[in-house]
């Protein structure tokens, strides 16, 4: 019984401790809900911290869980920012109206054509959606141009898939904006059947599968490949990444941003934040970052070692009001049970 | 020989009289309250899925309801939920039964081994299977790590059953002439009846609600759509939806299971006095039943570990910050060890209840709190998330209290078989016989009754913490900014193919895992009748 009673008492005092070791500096502090990869947010959280004394939350989950988590906590978020991989989070966010809007100073940093079309969100930085092949099995010049080519029964059984992952709803989105929705459910119907004994989880594992010769080729955004790179070395590399044709719907800008939510306590702190993300120091940091994305501010030139310069790509123009929150693509995805 | 106690019932009949019926007896109210409060709690979250699924209206839920994908997925989990319950009965019950009845060589080291696959998570045994045979996948692929990762699940509560209960019968059955493998049928499966079957209830409704596993597998069931809808659609009222049709097959379930249950009652009169048990001889069986062992453990631990093992030999090179493993060690046994206490003392009121004073309330209070283990983790979470932030101006949310509370919910039927099943073989005679001797109930309950039931609390305890130091999903949700656990860590690593940097964290995990497994099994060996081997 005193046994009992002296460990209750320890793991309500522990508990207590730990409720209470969150309080922040006595420059502020702020919650960051991090949906962006850790590697990149690291990087930024500890340049921001050294330079404002404002101490940085930050807590790591997939972007659509802290999507639904915000809508669930309501106005009592004790989230004051939000930075994601991808925008449909975002939109969805400012659907709801929990997102507050981003200081015109720090919007005018960015293109426009990267950032919430309502002001809600700012464009931090970008990728690209590329086909990653396996070099032992395929040369380049047998790749398809178009992301339509995929379709080819070729592929059957060399194809690799990850439909749940964020990245392919814009791809989709964009195939349905460039040719409408009955060729695009044909193109997905077809591609599906490619990819049958290859759809994996997420993005890293299909760019893994690749690369050690488990599927022949793949729809990626290129920095994961990058990512694998530093991992396995370039001797470890047993794959290349393809551009589509200019302007291809496959051929689709991602970009990954950055919000204050209205909910949030501590405005001006989280508004620095996002300033910061978008300013030459933060651009910089992602640019040269293990994170291989490219910083999109204005005027903002440096692009990731090896890395095609973004002012040298081609994409589809769709942008990223016309990409939305992807209901779209989801409706079709789930149609043709990919879903 | 058992001992035989003449039950008397109390002198002083104001709270039951003389005569009637054991289960009329009037239900202590303070028990009846703890219960149902309990009860109420634990259907949080289901007030939470009906909330968010008729927000958007019938007409939009109806076409994600009744697309064919909705009756293939049906197709899909049933199968598996079947196939899956199956084979789990099966294999529990087998090494449950050669552990503690059988001379099996080694059966301390083996009763450890095979507890330890609770404690790897779903997705490091998923991913354990992938890596070591890419090709796993599909219906066969699921059920076949499925069924691994869970049998302890019917293991432990039919090896304490098994333990606690009275040899003598089977004695008595030999005695008259039944036959050897009558015996074991008749007996010693009647005996272990109320554990088998809460057993398989458990592995039921934790296949229903799996989703790592087959995320990674690539198996699509209820639960990986519901994810869909949540996550990727953004559509939380179809997810709900979806869920709610989850709940009512797990109500299904518990209603298969409260038929098969009867009405039978395995109690001994007296677990300190009786004598010991003497164990089967194997004999030539026992080449088979230890190559058969060796071949579970190998497939059940030999798989994941030899991931763990291979990820630790890869490239050290990863483009992610490094992690404190002391610190997400702390913070995993500290939340899996206060909610295992909770969880376990929840679980005494809802179990004697249902035990001592079974009835239509007590029954459906008891029942509607399994419904819990078939919601996933992130619906849970978020059902915390929104009652915390809506109704409570976010108290407790993201501190460790919240977190624990929400491992102790998703768990506490886990904790409730185990209580249950020791509370039905603990003889109600003696508690009588103390509150005879006017003894005060609480006085009773602690110097009787716990005793008496002590191995049931150990075991839910041991569940209870074995789930929560693997969960992710609600975790991910509800721990304090800033905190990690094992879990949470292995996942950031895995995620980013960082495998090396992931070895440790799930290989402590295991470790972490293990310990309870150890003690439980020692602590059994130290107990007055258990049985020695010979």
């Amino acid at each position: 019984m005193r046994l009992a009673a002296a460990v209750t008492a320890a793991l309500l005092a522990g508990g207590f401790l730990a409720a209470c070791g969150g309080a922040g500096g006595a420059n502020g502090s702020i919650t960051l809900y991090n949906g962006q990869h850790p590697q990149t947010t690291q990087a930024l959280v500890s340049a921001f911290e050294q330079k404002t004394g404002i101490s940085v939350s930050v807590r790591d989950n997939d972007e659509d869980v802290f999507a639904n988590q915000l809508v669930a906590e309501g106005s009592h978020s004790p989230a004051d920012v939000i930075y994601t991989e991808n925008s449909p989070p975002l939109e969805f966010l400012e659907s709801k109206s929990l997102l507050a809007p981003v200081l015109p100073a720090t919007l005018a940093r960015v293109p426009v054509r990267f950032s919430s079309p309502a002001a809600r969100w700012v464009g931090v930085s970008a990728r690209v959606s590329v086909t990653i092949y396996n070099t032992d099995q395929l040369r380049r010049a047998q790749l398809p141009t178009s992301v339509l080519g995929l379709a080819d029964p070729k592929w059957r059984g060399k194809l690799a898939l990850a439909p749940n992952e964020t990245d392919f709803q814009p791809i989709v989105t964009s195939v349905i904006a460039a040719y409408g929705v009955a060729t695009a459910r044909r193109w997905l119907l077809a591609v599906k059947a490619n990819a049958s004994g290859h759809t994996y989880p997420d993005n890293e594992t299909l760019v893994s599968a690749v690369n050690n010769g488990q599927a022949a080729l793949g729809m990626i955004n290129q920095y994961y490949w990058y990512r694998l790179r530093v991992v396995d070395g370039a001797a470890g590399m047993h794959s290349a990444l393809a551009y589509f044709r200019p302007g291809d719907p496959g051929y689709v800008l991602d970009v990954s941003g950055a919000a204050v939510l209205a909910s949030s306590t501590h405005q001006a702190d989280a508004q620095r934040f996002v300033a910061f993300l978008v300013s030459p120091q933060g651009q910089a940091i992602i640019a040269h970052s293990d994170s291989f994305e490219y910083p999109v501010a204005i005027g903002q030139g440096a692009t990731p070692v090896g890395e095609i310069p973004l002012s040298q790509l081609q994409p589809n123009p769709i942008s990223v009001g016309e990409l939305g929150d992807g209901a779209a693509a989801l409706a079709l995805l789930q149609q043709v049970q990919l879903l | 020989m058992t001992t035989t106690v003449e039950v008397r019932r109390p002198p002083l009949g104001n709270r039951s009289a003389p005569g009637r019926p054991r289960g009329r007896r009037r239900r202590p109210r303070v028990l009846l309250a703890l219960a149902a409060a309990v009860a109420a709690i634990l259907l949080l979250p289901l007030v939470f899925l009906i909330v968010e699924a008729v927000q958007d209206g019938w007409s939009t839920l109806s076409p994600i309801l009744f697309r064919r994908l909705t009756a293939t997925l049906l197709v899909n989990t049933v199968s598996l939920t079947v196939v899956v319950t199956a084979l789990c009965a099966l294999i529990g019950t087998l090494v449950a039964w050669c552990v503690e009845r059988t001379d099996l060589p080694g059966r301390r080291i083996w009763a450890v081994l095979v507890v330890v696959p609770l404690g790897i998570p779903d997705f490091a045994v998923a991913f354990g299977w992938k890596s070591v045979f890419p090709s796993v996948g599909g219906f066969g692929g699921a059920v076949l790590v499925m069924t691994f990762a869970v049998y302890p699940l019917v293991y432990l509560p039919v090896a304490a059953s098994l333990r606690s209960a009275d040899p003598g019968q089977e004695e008595v059955a030999r005695s008259l002439g039944v036959g050897r493998l009558h015996t074991f049928w008749r007996v010693t499966l009647g005996q272990a009846r109320l554990a088998i079957l809460g057993g398989s209830v458990l592995v039921a409704l934790v296949v229903l609600a799996e989703y790592g596993a087959f995320e990674i597998l690539g198996f699509r069931t209820f639960t990986t759509e519901i994810f869909s809808e949540y996550l990727t659609a953004f559509n939380a009222p179809a997810g709900c939806a979806l869920e709610l049709i989850l709940v009512l097959l797990s109500v299904a379930v518990l209603f298969g299971e409260g038929a098969l249950r009867g009405r039978g009652r395995a109690t001994r009169t007296g677990p300190m006095a009786a004598r010991l048990a003497r164990r089967h001889q194997l004999g030539r069986a026992r080449v088979p039943a230890l190559a058969g062992f060796g071949l579970l453990v190998a497939l059940s631990l030999g798989v994941p570990l030899g991931a763990v093992g291979y990820w630790l030999f890869q490239s050290a090179d990863s483009t992610l910050p490094s992690a404190s493993l002391g610190s997400a060690a702390w913070h995993t046994a500290f939340y899996g060890a206060s909610a295992a206490l909770v969880a376990t003392a929840a679980a005494l009121p809802v179990a004697l209840l249902s035990v001592r004073w079974p009835g239509r309330s007590t029954m459906a209070i008891e029942r509607s709190t399994y419904l819990v283990l078939a919601m996933p983790g992130l619906v849970i979470a978020l059902a915390l998330t929104f009652f915390s932030n809506n109704l409570a101006n976010g108290f407790l949310y993201q501190t460790p209290y919240l977190l624990i509370g929400a491992y102790a919910i998703m768990f506490f039927p886990l904790a409730l078989v185990a209580v249950r099943s020791s509370v039905a073989r603990a003889p109600v005679s003696y508690e009588e016989l103390g509150r005879s001797l006017g003894r005060p109930r609480l006085q009773v309950l602690w110097a009787v009754t716990l005793p008496l039931i002590a191995p049931g609390l150990a075991a839910a305890f041991c569940l209870v913490f074995l789930e929560a130091v693997t969960e992710l999903t609600a975790t991910l949700v509800l721990i304090p900014t800033n905190a990690q656990t094992l879990a949470t860590q292995f996942l950031i690593f895995q995620n980013n193919l960082a495998y090396h940097q992931a070895a440790p964290y799930a290989a402590l995990m295991i470790l972490v895992a293990a310990v309870p497994s150890v003690v439980l099994g020692r602590w059994f060996d130290r107990m007055p009748g258990a049985p020695v081997p010979g």
